[in-house]
């Protein structure tokens, strides 16, 4: 039975802060008891909303599967505002109503060379990517972060697939280089699978590349989204004809021919 | 104690009084695996045109206190779209489905009338004349009495057996003057409210939070004002109101109904979490039996004032 097409009230297992002694680094695994729920598509997303948000803050809050086990299901969350504040804070026994699987996780192709691009926070798929990938040999990984690796579920990947590299980026003047790197990488994957979540920017020049380059590569977007369904019509992109799409159920992973990827939206 | 919920609306029995307000509830597809659908009072689709519209650039939305800014600019796949592929889908034997409309001018709107009026599945016509993110009508329909008359005439004449319900806008010094004059050209029943304007900006990018500037407002943070509305008009005109603004539970259905309301519509709440307007549906008789309210005609209107 799969996780879809009810709200559940799930219980926080732990909350438990990434990243060296002392630091405040604002990431944070979030477990949550799995009542006997089933599978999903790394890149499909779930919504969360802690009983204690009331009404205020209104909206729930979106977030990739970092990890869906009989057992529990695992987000990794960086704290950037009042809903991610709240939902860290909240310790084991508390209950959040959730419901997903929703949207189209990421394809994939066993035997395809698969190159998994990740951005920050938005190295959380993969882990649900990498564990549910039938050759994970087959699989290579390029992460640019900011704060320091072992806030980020980084190592245990590193593990199970074929090739990983991280890339900190401490300073401005980082930055062409890690696009210098992305470029490199994509064109050795141009005939394999990209496959690539994190900040808007980061997508973009993923997607220019990846054009560039011929590559086949699916980015997912991080639209903020008021009801995660398909209701709101808040969350939407636009497509290659100029026609909105929505990020909550046709997305959040795209084909990066299906869309223009402007700046603004 | 067995409670009843039934209400009467013009040209409408409904099972009860919760309904999904439009533009909250896509096209009630969307919002079919969390409840039954047939389960609602009514559900209110989002805003129809007669050809699809593309709607406001990103970004369409932003959180706020107790609530949350839209300006989606009416996106829609369009009437046809609707009544092909979204309309056959819906259970619209069991629960009422009422067409929200939106057109430019008067002319259009009839003629928008004239192709839903004709649908079996079709419940009733809800007009927006209250739209605040559109730039042609939209909210300015609303704010004068002689444009919301004219443009309830003109649906009412093309909406043959179909009732006819005018939604009104809070962005004005007198709702009351609108309510009346909307009834006098021929609505049936009157929505009561449409979302405030409002904008919001951020301090450090300098930016607006919404690429239109202003939206709407919606959300709990408008329910004193939706309710305040509510029972003004109630008190003017004998046309059936349909509450809306801020509900996000059974006590709020009953405040709105308090103050005269006949039936509401569950908006921002549906985005809080989408079993919403279920929860609310199946919680009321629970709570009308706590309260010793045995049915809604005998609550209706009963504040104790003074």
């Amino acid at each position: 039975m799969a996780l879809s097409g009810a709200c559940r009230d799930l219980t926080i297992l732990s909350v438990t802060e990434a990243g060296p002694e002392g630091g405040a680094h604002g990431c944070y695994y979030i477990e949550l008891a799995n009542p006997g729920l089933g599978s999903a598509v790394a890149g499909q997303f779930v919504m969360v909303r802690p009983a204690c948000f009331g009404q205020d803050p209104v909206w729930p809050r979106p977030f990739s599967i970092c990890r869906l086990t009989p057992e529990a299901l695992t987000l990794f969350v960086q704290t950037c505002g009042r809903g991610t504040d709240v939902l860290c804070r909240l310790v084991p026994g508390d209950t959040v109503t959730v419901w997903g699987p929703l949207g189209q996780g990421f394809g994939l192709e066993p035997d395809t060379p698969t190159l998994m691009l990740a951005g920050g926070v938005g190295l959380a798929p993969f882990v649900e990517y990498a564990a549910t990938h039938p050759a994970p040999a087959n699989l290579a990984l390029v992460f640019g972060h900011r704060q320091p690796l072992s806030c980020y579920p980084f190592a245990e990947m590193a593990n199970v697939i074929g090739r990983a590299e991280a890339f900190q980026e401490n300073t401005p003047e980082d930055l062409p280089r890690f696009i210098e790197l992305l470029e490199t990488k994509v064109a050795e994957y141009a005939g394999g699978l990209i496959v690539a979540c994190g900040p808007r920017p980061f997508l973009m020049t993923v997607a220019r590349l990846a054009r560039r380059f011929g590559a086949r590569a699916q980015v997912s977007l991080e639209n903020r989204m008021a009801c995660g369904v398909g209701g709101c019509l808040g969350c939407v992109e636009k497509n290659a004809l100029g026609q909105y799409v929505q990020t909550c159920t046709q997305g959040p992973v795209f084909w990066v021919e299906e869309l223009q990827l402007s700046e603004e939206a | 104690m067995s409670v009843d919920t039934s209400v009467r609306l013009p040209g409408m029995p409904v099972k009860n009084p919760v309904m999904t307000a439009s533009g909250t509830f896509g096209y009630g597809l969307e919002f079919s695996p969390y409840g039954d659908l047939r389960s609602l009072g009514g559900i209110v689709v989002k805003g129809l045109s007669l050809a699809p519209r593309l709607g406001n650039p990103m970004p369409r939305i932003a959180e706020t206190p107790c609530g949350m800014l839209n300006a989606i600019g009416l996106q829609n796949c369009g009437v046809e779209k609707f009544l092909r592929d979204k309309l056959p889908r819906l259970p619209w034997r069991e629960t009422p489905i009422i067409a929200n409309l939106y057109a430019c001018d008067a002319d259009e709107f009839a003629e928008l009338a004239g192709v839903l009026s004709a649908e079996e599945g079709v419940a009733a016509l809800e007009v927006n004349i209250s739209c605040p993110n559109v730039k042609a009508g939209g909210i300015a329909f609303g704010q004068d009495p002689c444009m919301a008359g004219k443009l309830a005439e003109a649906v009412k004449k093309r909406a043959g057996d179909k009732p006819v319900w005018v939604k009104l806008s809070p962005n004005v010094t007198d709702i009351v003057s609108i309510a009346r004059a909307a009834v006098l050209g021929g609505a049936d029943a009157l929505t009561c409210i449409n979302t405030l304007t409002g904008m919001s900006v951020d301090i450090r990018s300098r930016k607006p939070r919404l690429a239109n500037v202003i939206g709407g407002l919606s959300g709990p943070a408008i329910k004193p004002v939706a309710l305040r509305a509510v029972w003004q008009v109630c008190q003017a005109v004998s046309a059936p109101v349909i509450g809306v603004g801020g509900i996000a539970s059974a006590e709020d259905v009953l405040e709105f109904i308090l103050v005269g309301a006949h039936a509401v519509q569950i908006g921002t709440a549906n985005f809080m979490r989408p079993d919403m307007a279920f929860r609310i549906a199946e919680r009321l008789p629970q709570l009308m039996a706590e309260l010793g309210i045995e049915d809604l005609a005998s609550y209706r209107g009963s504040l104790r004032v003074g």
